[in-house]
């Protein structure tokens, strides 16, 4: 089961764990403004496709 | 959708999958980097000042405004032991009895901005106001610094300019 962290915690794991920062929203709205170095990943085309590239042993955040 | 997104995560074989609730909104508002084409203008969070004098509601206002004295400023700003705002201490409060407590005499909840608010428009409030500073803090009221109107018309006309500033978080490059 996934768990809801806060700001600090975002900042810990992408700094020192090279946590995957994803934001879920739609290309348009990611476009517009999202976190600085996140990745966009929209939930409509979350697939395993999507993911191939992706380490799944690293920590993943949702946003 | 961020919570849905993160069950699919899991379901995808990512075993350390967290959501991060309060998202980009919460981040922006902690002035943190962000990117993207709406990202383009020159922040709060590019011109503050954090040499912000601070107090505690336990202190005496002798005490306090001795410091206030010698870091040559006009006000104290109260906050917790977390550093929320609570208040401020400025003006002919500063000339009360010495042994009054600094809660006793402080004007309560000072008005904040956040460091993600619009440079420019901030600057031109100021003015309109005939204000010369304003708090600065998180979403959560931590204080993160004053934005002096001096200062911030420095800064602006120097990201208008185009020195050193960071098109992609609004940030300037200062010494």
């Amino acid at each position: 089961m996934h768990t809801q962290i806060f700001r600090e915690e975002v900042q810990r794991l992408v700094e020192q764990e090279g946590a995957y920062l994803v934001e879920v929203l739609p290309p348009a709205e990611y476009e517009d403004e999202h976190i600085a170095g996140a990745i966009n990943l929209p939930l409509k085309t979350l697939n395993r496709a999507a993911v191939a590239g992706m380490d799944t042993s690293k920590a993943v955040i949702t946003y | 959708m961020s919570s849905r997104a993160a069950s699919r995560f899991e379901s995808l074989g990512f075993s350390k999958v967290y959501d991060y609730l309060p998202g980009k909104m919460d981040w922006a508002a902690a002035g943190l980097p962000r990117e993207g084409a709406s990202v383009s203008s020159a922040t709060v969070v590019a011109a503050i000042n954090k040499d912000t004098l601070t107090c505690t509601l336990d202190e005496r206002l002798g005490d306090v405004s001795a410091r206030v004295k010698a870091a040559n400023t006009d006000a104290c700003i109260v906050v917790s032991p977390e550093e929320i705002v609570l208040g401020r201490v400025r003006g002919k409060a500063l000339e009360g009895e010495a042994s009054a407590l600094v809660e006793d005499i402080m004007e309560s909840g000072p008005t904040t901005i956040r460091p993600n608010t619009d440079l420019d428009e901030t600057i031109d409030l100021l003015r309109s106001k005939s204000v010369d500073s304003i708090l600065v803090t998180d979403a959560n009221g931590k204080l993160l610094g004053t934005l002096y109107a001096d200062e911030a018309e420095l800064f602006r006309d120097a990201y208008g300019e185009g020195e050193d500033s960071c098109c992609c978080c609004g940030l300037l490059s200062v010494a």
